[in-house]
């Protein structure tokens, strides 16, 4: 393929095929962990069986974001959104809907059929219309098994452009005007980097794709990498032209074998069509792609030690400068970029940096794509444009917290996050706003929390998390988080004091000055921000060996309201520890001393007499 | 019980598919780790004998690549069960109460992280995401994912696997 006539003839029949059929959309990312792939065949069997075979298409899709509500189906035309689908309902919408033309109102997603005269598509719902997907803009509408199906939706194009028509400083110039910054963390801005890299004499230079997503709770990459692999082939290779690499590697964490098959088909049908490898679109440009697996070390997805480990080592953080634009991998210039990032790119060069800048604030454009969780109602992947509040996420989008519970805090930016207290649900999620709260955006992932989590406890969490993750080769991190740890565990256990208290805190500033890489420097961040917004919980465990939330086992205590107990005997009866005392319609008392915390007593009362704090 | 080491017990047909993989990929920059991973793929493990096995083929010293596989948690010195249970304690899993199906398998099973029942058929480990936060909790049996857990299923997906 040569020309821009060929690429868009190709594109015309590629719509004009995916028009013609009804499509049968069923999201094979994340719930296949439900069941989709059984939906996917029942579909293909009662299609097949029903003669339908040459109208309808089945279309195993990434994540359509809404993953709480899965296995999800959608079929077009319509946009119609069918929720919690499982092999045993196919029959029915085959029937009905494919056959009959009557969508199945029962297993439809019930606020599409909340008004009984219509049925709204997936995009009007409250979910999904505050949404502005730009990185997820191709997930859960194409198969991402097809180059066509990504080149139907202008595909390739940005890099047949950037060939033909543009020099590399003139997209270099575009990624700096549009504002961009990495999504992988850091906030860097995307074109100043590329300058750097581009500026670089020394060859041969590599253009890599930072897709180790470490920040456990966090999905967005993965459902790229799933549901529309080609975008980010089509991004490096554009960044190889313009910073003058030929060489590129994807490392994606070894956790994601899905994401992995997806690209090694991609990467062999843009070889195919000529959109990859040698003399792309017969320009004379090379560019080759190469997949490298992680082995499951968070450190891993910082820069130096990404490329560390694919040189083949340990994969420890390297002491900076040399920047690795300058000296990356293999002691070559290289440009590292997050998945996200990269998938934002070929829009920014069709639409242009005005386009892109009118998204977001001024100083943190274009979207970003939250991978929400925790206690919400609706936990999926979320894209809005940068400056969102965390309320209108969390309400108005995603629906509030489960059983009408209250929100506490969401964490974003993961182990090396901070935590957002309910006095800031109108925060802008911008990079710079999350900063000055004492956040920060991270690479997306955002937990939620009720007032049944404990904020000690999470804290202790990460700290465990960043424990078992530091490579051990500075001494700030390898023993400065232990020993915080050691705090913590005491505080949980309620035999810390307040000294030990002004200790975590010397700790966490100690750390976060003297360690080598970004792990260690970040790791306190958790501590830090609960300490600032969640003193008191602190000291409860401290001074009154009390956990609010009733999760630090130790300090948990389960009482027994006298006035509201009515002697049934119930509790005792399932205490396995014969903890509890009291005659038949008598209260009853529990003896704190024997008592194992197991909290069946309080599941047996049914009169609500027990309670744990 | 937990896993003690027991004798390699590798066939020559494996040993060829290493060699091959070594001889396809030794004069890569930055192999290693790609000719680890297969070669876990291939004997489900990576023991001394095959390490060593890769230092001969590559000419790489035996005290890196023993180094790299302690490194990486991906790498198992040791054999898994027929069935690896692997459950997420990451931060949306722990949050909706994957800690609990993580206690509860171990007390069913009557095995700690990374050790295998007496009769080789269930390891249980715990990770760190899976990339299915959505659906949590999570594990994974094998290639199975399971999601949206609680503890009242487990022996009903245990039992799947019996
Ligand atoms: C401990 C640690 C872990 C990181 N993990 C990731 C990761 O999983 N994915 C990622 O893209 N960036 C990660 N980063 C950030 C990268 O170092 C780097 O800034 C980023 O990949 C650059 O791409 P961007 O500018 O497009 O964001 C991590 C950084 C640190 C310090
Ligand atoms: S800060 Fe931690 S993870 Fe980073 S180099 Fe030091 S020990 Fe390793
Ligand atoms: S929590 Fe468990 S051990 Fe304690 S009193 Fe209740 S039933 Fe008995
Ligand atoms: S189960 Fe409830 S009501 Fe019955 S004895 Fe125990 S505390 Fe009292
Ligand atoms: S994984 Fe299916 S909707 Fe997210
Ligand atoms: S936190 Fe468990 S799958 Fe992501």
């Amino acid at each position: 393929m040569k020309t821009l006539e060929e690429l868009l003839k190709l594109k015309a029949e590629a719509q004009a095929a995916m028009a013609q059929k009804t499509r049968v959309l069923v999201c094979c990312g994340g719930c296949t962990s439900s069941g989709s792939l059984k939906v996917t065949a029942a579909f293909e069997k009662e299609i097949a069986a029903a003669g339908l075979a040459d109208k309808v298409q089945v279309v195993k899709t990434g994540c359509m974001g809404l993953c709480s509500q899965g296995p999800i189906v959608v079929i077009q035309p319509g946009n119609i959104f069918y929720s919690h689908i499982d092999e045993l309902k196919v029959g029915k919408i085959v029937n009905e809907h494919l056959m009959g033309g009557k969508p199945v109102k029962e297993f439809l997603y019930p606020e599409t059929v909340a008004d009984p005269d219509k049925i709204l598509a997936m995009a009007e719902t409250n979910f999904y219309k505050k949404q502005l997907c730009l990185a997820l803009r191709n997930c859960g509408h194409i198969s991402p098994l097809h180059i066509e199906e990504y080149i139907a939706r202008d595909g390739y194009e940005a890099l047949w452009r950037c060939l033909n028509e543009k020099k590399p400083e003139e997209i270099v110039q575009t990624m700096i005007d549009s504002g961009l910054r990495g999504r992988g963390g850091a906030g860097f801005p995307t074109g100043k980097k590329w300058l750097l890299a581009a500026q670089q004499k020394e060859t041969p230079k590599y253009v890599i794709c930072n897709a180790d997503e470490g920040d456990p709770g966090a999905f967005m990459d993965r459902s790229v990498l799933e549901g529309d692999p080609h975008v980010i082939l089509e991004a490096m290779t554009i960044a190889g032209y313009a910073t003058g690499s030929h060489h590129g590697y994807i490392y994606v964490r070894a956790e994601y074998p899905i994401a992995v098959q997806r690209l090694e088909i991609a990467i062999d049908q843009a070889h195919k069509l000529g959109v990859l490898g040698k003399n792309i679109f017969e320009t004379g440009f090379d560019f080759d792609i190469e997949l490298r697996l992680g082995a499951g070390a968070f450190v891993c997805g910082e820069g130096s030690a990404l490329m560390t480990s694919i040189e083949g080592n340990r994969g420890e953080p390297r002491q900076k400068p040399p920047r690795s634009a300058e000296k990356g991998l293999f002691q070559k210039p290289s440009l590292l970029n997050n998945v996200e990032t990269y998938a934002n790119i070929p829009q920014i060069i069709l639409k242009g940096a005005d386009w892109f800048k009118a998204i977001g604030t001024e100083g943190s454009t274009g979207t970003k794509v939250f991978a929400v969780g925790g206690k919400i109602n609706n936990t999926g992947l979320v894209e809005v444009p940068m400056g969102t509040t965390l309320r209108e996420v969390v309400y108005d989008i995603c629906g509030g917290i489960p059983g009408g519970g209250k929100f506490k805090a969401a964490q974003t930016g993961g182990p090396s996050g901070g935590c957002i207290p309910a006095d800031h649900l109108d925060v802008k999620m911008d990079f710079d706003s999350l900063k000055k709260i004492g956040s920060m955006m991270g690479s997306g992932g955002l937990i939620v929390m009720d007032e049944h989590t404990c904020m000690v406890d999470i804290a202790k969490f990460f700290l465990e998390f960043t424990v078992d993750e530091s490579c051990g080769k500075c001494v700030p991190c390898r023993i400065g988080t232990r020993r915080m740890l050691d705090i913590l565990n005491k505080i949980t256990m309620g035999q810390a004091t307040m000294e030990d208290l002004d200790k975590l805190e010397e700790l966490c500033s100690h750390i976060q000055q003297n360690s080598l890489c970004g792990l260690g420097q970040s790791a306190p961040n958790p501590v830090v921000s609960t300490l600032k917004y969640f003193r008191d919980e602190y000291i409860a465990h401290i001074v009154d060996k009390r956990c609010p939330a009733g999760v630090c086992k130790k300090l948990v205590r389960y009482t027994i309201d006298k006035t509201k107990c009515k002697g049934c005997t119930m509790c005792a009866r399932n205490c396995p520890a014969v903890a509890i005392s009291g005659s038949i319609r008598q209260p009853h008392e529990i003896d704190q001393v024997k008592c194992l915390k197991c909290g069946a007593c309080m599941s047996n009362c049914k009169f609500g007499a027990i309670s744990k704090g | 019980m937990k896993s003690q080491t027991l004798p390699f017990t590798g066939t020559p047909e494996q040993a060829a598919e290493l060699q091959k993989v070594i001889a396809e990929l030794k004069d890569q920059p930055g192999a290693l780790m790609p000719i680890m991973q297969k070669a876990q793929g291939i004997y489900g493990y990576l023991p001394i004998e095959v390490q060593k096995m890769i230092a001969d083929g590559t000419g790489i010293p035996i005290e890196k690549i023993y180094g790299v596989s302690t490194f990486y948690a991906q790498f198992n010195l040791q054999p898994k069960g027929k069935y690896r249970i692997s459950v997420c304690l990451g931060t949306a899993c722990y949050v909706k109460g994957g800690d609990k199906i993580w206690d509860a398998l171990r007390k069913k099973l009557g095995i700690g992280e990374g050790e295998c029942t007496s009769d080789r058929k269930f390891s249980l480990d715990s990770c760190r995401c899976i990339g299915a936060c959505g659906m949590a909790p999570v594990m994974m049996i094998n290639d199975d994912v399971y999601g949206r857990l609680t503890v009242d299923q487990l022996d009903g997906i245990l039992a799947k696997y019996n």
